[in-house]
């Protein structure tokens, strides 16, 4: 029994980090119907900029209980910085082409932006072990867990239900909800779906960058970094339905608890469970647990 | 097309080079989560050594200038990207840049897959680091050489310091990467473990993937077995992320925790390492590394160059060159001062034994072409803010070695029986 | 209707190949093996993206080739380069004939991404697997040509004239099916499926003989790489290696069956200069390339020659 708890409660952990991660990527691609692949750029660029900035703020003695919003802050510049950059300036151009073209164009810019990384921040490992330790542990089935974990809870909670409640309560997001189901349409209604375009972009690539700033204090950060997160974003986001928010959660959700599972039942299997759950939802829903409504031409 | 070349012939030396430089490709990580750890290290070890010996620095016997009086010229590749690259890199490396030797090679993967090239295009190559046992033991080959031991050391030297520090060990566990490198480390530890104290149970064995970065589920999973041992050959951001995950967790009191190549850890991550964790340097290096002469001169010219402490790494690729500088002046001085060919060199170098800032390197097995040294374990304790390790146990090259002529896996389950 | 001039054109590039290609530095000569086996998996990729069908998977063929040439070594002791890759042709294609079924029905980025993930769950499976070494893999027996073992000096040549035979033959092959109604249904059901429907003819067995077809062309293309390196290994499966093929297929265009090959080399170039030259930000330089190439040639390489286009 006690064991079961201990699963669970490292399955919600993960889920918690694979929602927040995926999050992004399934929006951008319900709204702009791109596979983007720059998604773990963005991990990878809040993950080293979270780190080298709060070691820097870490390191002159300022207060570490603020770094919890120094994480959020550099997060923040550095999606500001690059996000609006790509969408303006080489991607507006590209949403008339075919959709696997415009994956090969993210993949082409997740490949710049990897050497982009290391030209800045150099291969040597940061971390930042302080907000990871300081706000102490909890103790569930006899386990101790840092309590920082319930950090990545909080933000995957705040962050689901955030963009629920934005897309269903706000006019942004009702009117967000009709570029997703027709951009050429919502268009000629007089929605400015450039600028929706740009800030979906931008909102999404700063998830990403969230997820990896909060995960930096618990990590090394090291190059590579970006890879591992795209194929585990794609994994849920594929299970769950791309543009479906629900579908991200449940997606996380079954990846996370199966994964625990596997770790401390069956270690072997563990190293392609998530593929084969992928598989499996794929061979039964075709396009997902929960997909979105697509019209067929006749 | 040019090759980056990264010219180590200093201006202030004497001009006058009347021999001809001698053109030496260097292969290792420059990018990539390997960089960091081994690549990195590695490649200032190299340039250190290189510049030291070309200006005729080196400590006896290795005063003479460059190899055999030629400067030394380095063409360095990066050891990123799949095996087919690197052996499409090797040989541009031989056939188009010519290059008179080479040493590199971190990927047991790709020493694998460059063995067999190298053997076809008659170019010596001496692999400084990669660990599997595989190379001479599946195969056997003129032109290729290891100058350091293989990871059964590490896993053999690991079983036997346990058996030494816990007397009473009743049950171990393992957090391994899940590829060959992880899986063998692995598999040769609980082995061995088996031979010494054949009571000894396992618990579990966690193989999270390869830069998984992520271990929470498992750290909860070994301490939930609560074995007496856990066994891990992480390296890198998997070992960093598992002493920033595991530590504040208690993983590491619960369990006597050896990481058998913690050492590349120790420097950046001191302070987060909790006292008592047994680290391994795969070999007599770093910390454990003796204090000869060649260590002195290795030790202190590294730090004052880099102003950072060299790693495993740095020391085996710094033998590397060492053990081929001596082969090369002995070949030269056998053919009456001509420069010597790459079988003469080979010749050479099979069989030998030589001294380096680690120790004796003897080339004793795979017929003389894999080297073998003693290995040494120690525990880490926090002392006036600089981790230092204690209770350090070294274990003799024949104990740790499998002899001439047996495979690894069948010496360990042979009860370490010497031929 | 005009006449096709692609059988003579492979024809030309064979005999230049098989006389040219003994005066070619050796290293060239390698270079020139592994476009050519890369070459053989876009081309299927090629086929499958007139079907408007792109699969981030086709680095399982590939490797299923590669292990089932070195299997042959490895459990029975052959090493002729013929046999190797009928091996990895056999293997590749009782895999997608069965796999097949059930990617058949899946179409846009679902085809991609269900094919990634079974060519992850190879890859998983291929590094568990102690027996075969895991990730550090194993070497394969070097090629023999009809019982005889070329000598160091003449290995590269035979093995490079093997390959370009069995590879122009095929794409040969390749462009025949293009002109079979068959091979004619692919553009169409990229642009209506259900209209093919309506015409009577079947979608999904269409996509499914066209995957088969592919996945031959990738196992030939893994078998003919392995010998040439003389390693195989898991990260030959790896969805990065699936996207090398992608990247040649959109830099050769779909212009003609000869594009993938021209393709291929063209990535080699790159990618060695890349390495040359800027050894530390190799990613970057290839990245750049793929961007520039997308942006200003859509059509791919073959778009700079005048096509007649065939569809």
């Amino acid at each position: 029994m006690n064991q079961l708890l201990s699963v669970g409660v490292d399955g919600v952990i993960y889920s918690a980090w694979l929602f927040t991660a995926a999050l992004g990527l399934t929006l951008i691609y319900g709204v702009m119907k791109i596979v983007n692949v720059t998604h773990g750029s963005f991990y990878a660029l809040g993950a080293y900029a979270g780190a080298s900035i709060t070691g820097a703020w870490l390191a002159r003695g300022y207060p570490p209980m603020l770094s919890y919003a120094v994480l959020l802050g550099s997060a923040l510049l550095v999606t500001l910085v690059v996000a609006p950059l790509i969408e303006r300036a080489i991607l507006r151009f590209m949403y008339a082409k075919d959709e696997v073209v415009i994956l090969l164009i993210t993949y082409a810019l997740f490949l710049i932006l990897e050497d982009v990384i290391k030209l800045v921040w150099g291969v040597n490992p940061y971390f930042i072990a302080e907000p990871y330790a300081l706000l102490g542990s909890f103790s569930v089935a006899g386990l101790a867990y840092p309590t920082y974990n319930l950090i990545l809870v909080a933000l995957a909670l705040v962050a689901g239900l955030g963009l629920a409640w934005i897309l269903h309560s706000t006019r942004v997001g009702k009117l967000l909800l009709a570029v997703i189901h027709d951009p050429e349409i919502s268009r000629a209604m007089g929605i400015n779906v450039d600028r929706y375009y740009l800030v979906t972009f931008t909102f999404g690539s700063l998830l990403a960058a969230l997820a990896g700033a909060y995960t930096a204090p618990t990590v090394s950060v090291v190059p590579g970094l970006g890879v591992e997160i795209i194929v585990l974003s794609f994994a849920v986001v594929v299970i769950g339905g791309l543009g479906s928010l629900p579908g991200a959660a449940l997606g996380a959700v079954i990846v996370g608890v199966v994964r625990s599972l596997s770790v401390h039942y069956m270690p072997q299997v563990e190293l392609f469970v998530i593929y084969f759950v992928m598989a499996m939802v794929l061979a039964f829903r075709p396009r997902g647990l929960f997909s979105l409504a697509e019209p067929r031409r006749i | 097309m040019k090759k980056l070349v990264v010219a180590l012939v200093a201006a202030a030396l004497a001009p006058v080079a009347a021999a001809q430089n001698v053109k030496i490709g260097v292969v290792t990580f420059l990018s990539g989560p390997a960089a960091a750890p081994f690549g990195v290290p590695a490649k200032n070890a190299a340039e250190f050594v290189v510049e030291a010996l070309n200006a005729g620095k080196g400590p006896a016997p290795y005063t003479k200038r460059g190899f055999g009086g030629a400067a030394i010229e380095v063409v360095m590749l990066d050891e990123a990207g799949s095996t087919t690259t690197q052996v499409t890199e090797f040989r541009n490396l031989v056939q188009r840049a010519n290059v008179d030797l080479v040493i590199g090679y971190v990927s047991s993967g790709n020493c694998l897959a460059i063995a067999p090239v190298a053997e076809e295009l008659k170019k010596l190559v001496n692999f400084f680091d990669c660990g599997t046992p595989r190379i001479f033991e599946d195969g056997s080959y003129e032109y290729v050489f290891r100058t350091s031991p293989t990871a059964t050391m590490d896993s053999v030297g690991a079983a036997l310091y346990v058996k030494d520090a816990k007397p009473g060990v009743k049950s171990i566990a393992g957090i391994n990467q899940n590829y060959a490198w992880g899986q063998d480390s692995w598999g040769d530890f609980e082995l061995a473990m088996k031979m010494l104290v054949p009571s000894v149970e396992t618990k579990t064995s966690q193989m999270p993937k390869l830069f998984a970065g992520q271990y929470n589920a498992e750290i909860s999973a070994l301490m939930s077995a609560k074995p007496d041992v856990i066994h891990s050959s992480f390296w890198n951001g998997d070992l960093e992320a598992l002493i920033l995950q595991g530590g504040p967790r208690g993983l590491m009191k619960q369990s006597l925790t050896i990481l058998t190549t913690g050492e590349t850890a120790m420097h950046k991550l001191g302070a987060q390492i909790p006292d008592g964790t047994v680290l391994g340097a795969r070999g007599p290096f770093g910390p454990y590394a003796p204090n000869n002469a060649y260590n002195k001169w290795f030790h202190g010219g590294y730090v004052g160059k880099y102003k950072e402490e060299p790693n495993y790494a740095s020391y085996q690729m710094a033998q590397a060159f060492l053990g081929v500088k001596l082969a090369w002046e002995k070949a030269q001085d056998a053919s009456g001062g001509k420069r010597p060919t790459n079988e003469q060199v080979a010749a050479a170098l099979k069989g030998s034994t030589f001294e380096g800032p680690g120790g004796t390197v003897r080339m004793a097995i795979g017929k003389g072409h894999q080297a073998i040294m003693e290995t040494a374990y120690g525990q880490t304790r926090m002392a006036g803010g600089k981790l230092t390790v204690v209770n350090v146990k070294r274990y003799p090259a024949e104990q740790v070695n499998p002899p001439e002529g047996v495979k690894s896996s069948d010496w360990i389950k042979s009860g370490f029986k010497a031929k | 209707m005009t006449r096709d001039r692609t059988p003579l054109l492979i024809g030309v590039i064979l005999v230049a190949l098989l006389a040219g290609g003994a005066f070619l530095p050796q290293w060239a000569m390698f270079m020139v093996t592994i476009a050519i086996a890369r070459g053989l998996v876009a081309l299927g990729l090629m086929l499958l993206l007139r079907a408007g069908l792109v699969s981030f998977g086709q680095a399982l063929y590939y490797c299923l080739g590669a292990y089932a040439a070195g299997a042959l070594g490895r459990f029975f002791g052959i090493s002729d380069i013929f046999a190797q890759m009928l091996a990895g042709a056999a293997a590749a294609g009782v895999a997608a004939f069965i796999l097949g079924f059930l990617l058949a029905k899946y179409r846009g980025i679902f085809f991609g991404l269900l094919s990634l993930a079974l060519s992850m769950i190879l890859y998983g499976l291929l590094v568990k697997n102690e027996a075969l070494g895991s990730t550090d893999g194993f070497n394969i027996l070097p090629s023999t040509l009809f019982g005889i073992r070329p000598g160091p000096d003449w290995v590269r040549y035979a093995v490079l004239a093997a390959a370009a035979v069995v590879a122009l033959l095929l794409a040969l092959a390749v462009n025949r099916y293009l002109n079979t109604p068959l091979g004619r249904l692919a553009p169409a059901i990229k642009d209506n499926e259900i209209r093919v429907e309506y015409m009577g003819a079947s979608a999904r067995h269409a996509v499914h003989v066209m995957y088969v077809i592919a996945a031959v062309l990738a196992g030939v293309g893994g078998a003919l790489a392995a010998t040439t390196v003389g390693h195989i290994d898991p990260d030959m499966a790896f969805w990065t290696t699936s996207g090398e093929f992608i990247f040649i297929t959109i830099l050769a265009g779909t212009g003609s069956v000869v594009a993938p090959f021209a393709g291929a080399l063209l990535y080699g170039v790159i990618h060695t200069t890349a390495y040359d030259l800027s050894p530390n930000t190799w990613q970057l330089s290839l990245g750049a390339a793929l961007l520039l190439i997308i942006v200003f040639l859509p059509e791919g390489l073959w778009s700079l020659f005048p096509q007649r286009r065939w569809r």
